[in-house]
């Protein structure tokens, strides 16, 4: 799924990478627990979280993350901003739960990791 | 080649500086993409532990043909049961660590399953040092 339409489907809004949103992630995972992360055995996905704070675009870069899509209308900050605009990442931000998130993007396609 | 980093306990700001200029080293020397990201979620996950529990450390990465390898030592508690310290779950981290994210008893068996070689010596009081190594060619 392109990243536009990650964004089209969640009524969200493209807060940095919008040259990327023909991009294709096929997998996502959700997590508030960026040390879960780390143990993903994926690249490109699309990390779905509610946890909004620097080390949440670092882990994304460590994990080769495709994308963020941060849910339930969290701050981005313009630290966070700005390390992703420079790192390349593309972020999402939507109004949904991370349950209604994970539910309609699992409805419109995306797999799950395991 | 090698290069130092200083990292700064609490410093949550700029954790993974390091480890975000090693990844792009190792992209720019054209290393495998699997085995670069081994060696950054080692890195990382060991240069936050150095600022979620240390005073302050410093990050020593030697690269050579075949291998690359890293040092991280810090000034900090310590850890006096490192065979606990490595069981998954097992954590001492503060509840400010645990609102960043980290602090799940899941950072050193990470670094385990993904290093060649991982060692671990502890002063008590006094610091850590974790060394770890990862083979550049390796199909792991």
């Amino acid at each position: 799924m392109k990243v536009g339409d990650i964004c089209t489907i969640l009524k969200g809004e493209m807060i940095c990478g919008e040259d990327k949103i023909d991009h294709e992630v096929e997998f996502a995972f959700a997590s508030d627990l960026m040390s879960d992360v780390l143990t993903v055995n994926c690249n490109n996905i699309l990390l779905i979280t509610g946890l909004s704070n620097v080390q949440t675009i670092r882990t994304a870069e460590m994990s080769d993350a495709g994308c963020i899509l941060f849910v339930r209308n969290k701050k981005i900050s313009d630290e966070m901003r700005a390390l992703a605009e420079e790192i390349g990442m593309p972020l999402i931000a939507c109004p949904s739960t991370m349950f209604r998130a994970a539910g309609e993007l699992y409805k419109a396609g995306i797999k799950p990791l395991y | 080649m090698s290069f130092e980093f200083k990292v700064e306990g609490g410093d949550f700001t700029h954790a993974g500086y390091a480890s975000s200029q090693v990844k792009k080293m190792l992209k720019q020397l054209g290393v495998d993409s699997n085995i670069i990201k081994r060696v950054v979620v080692c890195l990382y996950e060991a240069e936050v532990n150095i600022v979620a529990h240390a005073r302050s450390g410093v990050i020593y990465v030697a690269l050579e043909a075949d291998y690359i390898n890293m040092r991280l030592v810090d000034s900090g508690p310590g850890i006096p049961d490192i065979p606990l310290a490595m069981q998954k779950g097992y954590s001492t981290a503060s509840k400010e660590v645990r609102e960043m994210g980290f602090g799940a008893g899941m950072g050193l068996p990470n670094i385990s399953a993904n290093a060649d070689s991982f060692n671990i010596s502890s002063v008590p009081g006094t610091g850590t040092t974790l060394d770890i190594t990862i083979n550049l060619n390796s199909a792991f």
